[in-house]
């Protein structure tokens, strides 16, 4: 077939010159690169990433993650100019305690923007499309997994480095800036991942409209609360009690994240009392961490198997 | 040069057979592949693509093996699935490309073969607004352009007459046949229509439950099964108009039936199938109506429908298993 006598358009015109005359060109078949799986999975990365900021897409999708990127950089703004304004010594949030702090915010982005990743292709069966194609099962879910974890590291990793920009400034030490900035970037990184899995997960089960937002934010919101009700209750109660709460920390994914940096970033603890988990609940968090990654990956993996064609 | 090959092709699915040792060999050009719904079409599209292993038997796509070398396959051949697959929120622009550049295209060439692919299928200034405002037949132009956008040497269409109207259904059997005239790819297009298949291939494959009925050329296909139905009235001196034309025709040595063998349409009593050996034979049907002194109430190119072929191919080899081409 490569010789086909009916290959009338068989020229390779791709010079921007001929693509200017619109009229009656024949057909070019095309000889230039094909450059495979990895060039794909890249480019889906790019695509999907600039998606969860709605770049390329509509105005309209533009407006919910710029509007919460806006609202996660505020606050650093605003501490920024109080600090350097009144000359304080010491920044009044914790590089690794904003994230928590903007918890609401990152589960709302994440609630927005995870269904937007991967429900779209399953509602509307485009997903049979990549699969036709040299792009592997294992590349769509890998670029769609990093480009939510890039996207929701950018979220919460921007706000940090204008806390940084600041603190220089405001000529606080630097060493020590630079080393919470280091642990404040590890441990939003670590977010990144666990929440992103999580999210992709939700989204990828509920790929009915709306119904993945609420699923994500059920997710987020109710463990969240269960686990720290009880960890009060069990601090209040003394002795046996506060050992309880760094295993408690466990059961959601916000008290894990609060947990893990801790007991390994050296952050300031959230929960009840100012209980650190032992190290025992430490090893937990650690491994419960990686399970989570490597558990999201691999029901994204199940669930695309059967998405096939 | 085969483009496709299969070799007693056989899936199984838990409760059905979908394709039963299929062996067909499928040359360049445009092959039609025609069955009723389930007969497996889609299933063979799936093997062919490798993504759907078989149970037994194997399948060369352009001389590949499609259960160890399915990415090779892929980067070759292009699919327009039956179903949707177009996100409303997109233009037909930005989606082609993105497709473009998951078929490995470089951004420069992807935006340009997505212009020119665009145009070729009949689009243009909708094509920067979201699909969701498409008709079907532009959203079938889409779908068409995605799996021609990487100029594949093979593409798979499945069902792309799907819900089109008559008029949009003509362009779109237009639009495959210049695939291969003008751009030089092979196509393999499914459907459950014989007649439509019929003015755009060169070739047709007739699966019914998964198993081979027939492989033929389009040319041999349209002898042996080009029917002329004719209608007549009763008169005083002949009361069943139908019968005395059948005696006469057979007589004249014309092969003729009656149509209501088939079960087929109300008051067809009156209209004979007969088929058509050459010009020849409507003047010796005209003639024998007059000489009969019979009402010619209608003579008709007939409409093949499947339930026709398999009707024929039954009576041709009484049971017996397809025969490959
Ligand atoms: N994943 C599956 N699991 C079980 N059975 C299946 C599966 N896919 C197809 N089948 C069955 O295999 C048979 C052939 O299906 P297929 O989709 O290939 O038919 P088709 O010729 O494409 O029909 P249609 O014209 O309706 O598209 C059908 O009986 C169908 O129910
Ligand atoms: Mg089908």
């Amino acid at each position: 077939m490569q010789a086909d006598p009916t290959h009338p358009g068989g020229g390779t015109s791709d010079t921007p010159g001929h693509a200017a005359s619109i009229h009656n060109i024949g057909y070019r078949s095309y000889e230039g690169a094909r450059l495979g799986r990895g060039y794909a999975r890249r480019s889906l990365f790019a695509q999907s990433l600039r998606g969860g900021y709605g770049l390329g897409r509509s105005a309209r999708s533009k407006v919910t993650p710029m509007l919460l990127f806006g609202i996660m950089c505020v606050p650093a703004l605003v501490v920024v100019a109080v600090a350097i304004a009144t000359g304080v010594d010491e920044l009044p949030v914790d590089y690794r305690a904003y994230a928590s702090f903007l918890a609401p915010v990152i589960g709302l982005y994440l609630a927005a923007m995870a269904p937007q990743s991967v429900s779209r292709d399953l509602r509307f069966r485009t997903v049979p499309l990549y699969f036709s194609r040299p792009i592997e099962r294992v590349d769509y879910v890998l670029a769609k997994y990093a480009a939510m974890a890039a996207a929701l590291f950018v979220f919460t990793a921007v706000p940090l480095l204008v806390l940084y920009a600041g603190a220089l400034l405001g000529e606080l030490d630097f060493a020590e800036q630079t080393r919470d900035l280091a642990l404040g970037l590890v441990s939003v990184a670590v977010l990144s991942l666990v929440y992103a899995g999580i999210g992709l997960v939700v989204a990828a089960l509920t790929p009915r409209r709306g119904f993945g937002v609420a699923a994500i934010i059920a997710v987020l919101t109710i463990p969240y609360f269960a686990v720290t009700t009880v960890q009060f209750i069990a601090s209040e109660s003394g002795g046996d009690g506060t050992a309880a709460v760094g295993w408690l920390g466990l059961a959601s994914p916000g008290t894990l994240m609060s947990g893990f940096q801790a007991k390994f970033l050296g952050a300031p603890s959230d929960f009840p009392g100012r209980v650190v988990p032992s190290d025992a609940a430490g090893l937990c968090y650690l491994l419960l961490v990686l399970a989570l990654v490597a558990g999201s990956y691999a029901v994204l993996m199940a669930r695309y198997r059967k998405a096939g064609l | 040069m085969t483009v496709i090959v299969t070799q007693s092709l056989t899936k199984r699915y838990p409760r059905v057979t979908a394709l039963d040792r299929l062996t067909v060999d499928i040359t360049p050009g445009v092959t039609g592949l025609v069955g009723a719904n389930g007969a497996g079409k889609s299933t063979l599209i799936k093997i062919l693509l490798g993504l759907s292993p078989a149970t037994e038997g194997d399948a060369r796509v352009l001389g590949l093996d499609v259960a160890t070398e399915g990415p090779a396959i892929r980067e070759r051949v292009g699919y327009m699935p039956e179903h949707d697959c177009l996100p409303p929120d997109v233009s037909a622009t930005e989606f082609v490309v993105h497709m473009a550049r998951m078929s490995g295209l470089p951004p420069t060439a992807a935006r340009e073969r997505t212009a020119d692919t665009l145009r070729h299928v009949g689009l243009y200034e909708e094509r920067y607004r979201p699909m969701g405002g498409y008709s079907t037949g532009m959203k079938q132009r889409v779908k068409l352009a995605q799996a021609l956008v990487h100029d594949p040497r093979l593409v798979l269409l499945d069902e792309p007459t799907n819900g089109l109207d008559p008029v949009g259904r003509d362009h779109m059997l237009d639009l495959i046949r210049r695939v291969h005239t003008d751009f030089g790819i092979s196509v393999l297009v499914t459907s459950h229509l014989l007649g439509e298949l019929e003015r755009t291939c060169d070739h047709v494959v007739v699966v019914d439950g998964g198993r081979l009925l027939r492989s033929s050329s389009t040319s041999d296909f349209t002898q042996a099964t080009a029917a002329l139905a004719v209608e007549v009235t009763d008169t005083d001196a002949h009361p069943d108009g139908g019968a005395a034309l059948l005696a006469a025709l057979t007589t004249a040595g014309i092969a003729a039936r009656p149509a209501s063998a088939e079960g087929g349409l109300p008051g067809a009593g009156h209209v004979l199938l007969v088929e058509v050996a050459g010009e020849e034979t409507y003047d010796l049907v005209r003639d024998a109506v007059a000489d009969l002194g019979l009402g010619l109430v209608r003579m008709e190119q007939r409409q093949h429908h499947i339930a026709e072929v398999f009707q024929q191919h039954d009576s041709d080899t009484k049971g017996g298993s397809g025969h490959a081409g």
